[in-house]
């Protein structure tokens, strides 16, 4: 069974960070790749840099920022490759966003 | 009689055809097909010597008819990938007991609580979807399609039909037990007193499961001691009070069993929030209750659950030990004004302190927002008595 790990990050967990500890939480990001439960996963650049599309009365419509302007922000994913729900939890709850202030949606993925 | 059968097997089967098949829907629609065939079959015949391996193994025949028909459907589309089911007989083989796993599967935090309690009556309670709804006051469509969504999630997100890792356990047993709790307090809280009866069929079952688990017990102690209580609680319709009620009323048999599975609890060695809050049922069905000890007792849940409610039962203790006074400051540090004992508490120690004014506002807002007719009597009397004096007990 196939999940999406979507994380959400609350990006002033970061403001008071040096850039040590900044590398030593990408490095956690890294190493959870390891697990061989983790078959993928991207992660995106800040929500600053994020534009966005829709159709307004037929106009195509493009605006800068984010599809919603909310505290935590979509920051990457990982797809893991799981027996069960419980063991897709167990790689959300070490994903370093869980400790600092933000969360991870688990999904399962449709199956063809 | 046969009725009675059904209500203790079905639990068996439909866990034991879960564990078979691993869905959800295919288990529950073959255990109520092997359920129909017995109910015709044995009013007829009269049931067979082992019932519960009866109704698995015809459970398990229909279900594989249905995954074969679903098969055979699949397999012109090219979907399914499952090995060829085989039919199974009866071979006098002993069927697992997999309702340990059930409980876990219907209780698992990734469900809505309302969800895990309405599954948990449905799968090991055998109730039926429109009991169930109206034990919870709302509409039978409305409970379906509240277990259908579960049953759902349990199915796309792989919910497991497993008992927890040592490590996880202890997390996973506090949602059962408070799923069971939730239960039994939605059948206290009223007279729906078959909710409660149910809530302690349920955690017997599970404490014959897990029997070293010093919470389960605690659980099952706390339930029946309050339980012991249900003749005494309410009388004219009116709830009374633990101090003024006839305690000849009280079963005394479900007094004895909670006192022995605290006592099991406390040996084995049990501390978490269900065996101190027995402790102080147990307290409480002592003539003399040792007010300093529920106090402490109290105490140590607070330090356990950081609740409120806990500190404002803990008053109440406090203004046994204490006094009024002292109790008031700790219960007016409270932030609880929509919860309607915090102004029944208040108004009571404003009561006996003499402030009339006080008291009678504080019945107004509790009076406000009680829900149930039996509490609304008791506090209207109480409020008529602040004007005239109480009226001798008739």
């Amino acid at each position: 069974m196939r999940y999406a790990l979507l994380i959400n990050l609350l990006p002033e967990s970061y403001a008071g960070l040096g850039e040590e500890e900044i590398a030593a939480v990408n490095a956690e990001y890294i190493a959870l790749r390891a697990d061989e439960r983790v078959i993928g996963g991207e992660q995106l650049q800040p929500a600053e840099t994020a534009t966005t599309v829709r159709s307004a009365g037929g106009e195509l419509l493009v605006t800068d920022g984010p599809f919603a302007d909310t505290k935590e922000v979509f920051g990457g994913f990982f797809i893991v490759e799981a027996a069960d729900l419980d063991a897709a939890l167990e790689v959300a709850a070490r994903v370093p966003a869980v400790r600092m202030g933000g969360s991870v949606e688990v999904r399962p993925l449709v199956e063809f | 009689m046969l009725e009675e059968v059904f209500r203790e097997q079905w639990a068996r089967v439909f866990a034991s055809l879960v564990g078979y098949t691993g869905d959800v829907d295919v288990a529950e629609e073959a255990a109520q097909e092997a359920f129909a065939v017995a109910a015709e079959r044995w009013s007829r015949e009269g049931p067979p010597d082992d019932p519960g391996a009866w109704l698995v193994v015809t459970g398990r025949n229909r279900a594989i008819d249905r995954l074969r028909r679903e098969r055979a459907h699949a397999q012109k589309i090219r979907l399914l990938d499952r090995p060829e089911p085989v039919e199974v007989t009866m071979d006098g083989t002993t069927i697992p007991d997999e309702r340990l796993e059930l409980f876990f599967m219907c209780c698992h935090p990734a469900l809505a609580a309302e969800a895990q309690v309405a599954l948990t009556l449905r799968a090991l309670g055998g109730l039926s979807t429109a009991e169930i709804a109206r034990a919870f006051l709302v509409g039978e469509e409305t409970m379906k399609r509240r277990l259908s969504r579960a049953r759902a999630k349990i199915r796309a997100a792989v919910i497991p039909f497993a008992v927890p890792r040592r490590e996880a356990l202890p997390a996973r047993l506090g949602a059962v037990l408070a799923v069971l709790y939730l239960i039994f307090n939605q059948g206290y809280g009223d007279a729906r007193a078959g909710l409660a009866a149910e809530a302690i069929r349920l955690c017997r079952v599970l404490l014959g499961l897990m029997p070293a688990e010093p919470e389960v017990a605690a659980l099952l102690a706390l339930m029946l001691l309050h339980d012991s209580r249900r003749a005494a609680r309410v009388r004219d319709g009116e709830i009374v009070p633990l101090a003024e009620q006839d305690r000849g009323l009280w079963d005394t048999a479900q007094i004895r069993e909670g006192l022995g599975l605290l006592d099991r609890a406390l040996a084995r060695g049990g501390g978490g929030a269900y065996t101190v809050q027995a402790a102080i049922a147990a307290h409480q069905a002592e003539e003399r209750i040792d007010w300093p000890a529920v106090a402490a007792l109290y105490d140590r849940l607070g330090e356990l659950t950081g609740s409120p409610v806990v500190a404002l039962n803990r008053a109440v203790a406090v203004a046994e030990t204490e006094g009024p006074q002292a109790a008031l400051a700790l219960v007016d540090a409270l932030d609880l004004d929509g919860y309607r004992y915090f102004h029944s508490t208040r108004a009571e120690l404003l009561r006996r302190l003499g402030d009339v004014e006080g008291a009678r506002a504080a019945y107004d807002r509790a009076l406000g927002l009680t829900v149930t007719e039996a509490e609304r009597r008791f506090l209207a009397r109480r409020l008529r008595e602040l004007r005239t004096g109480p009226q001798a007990p008739g």
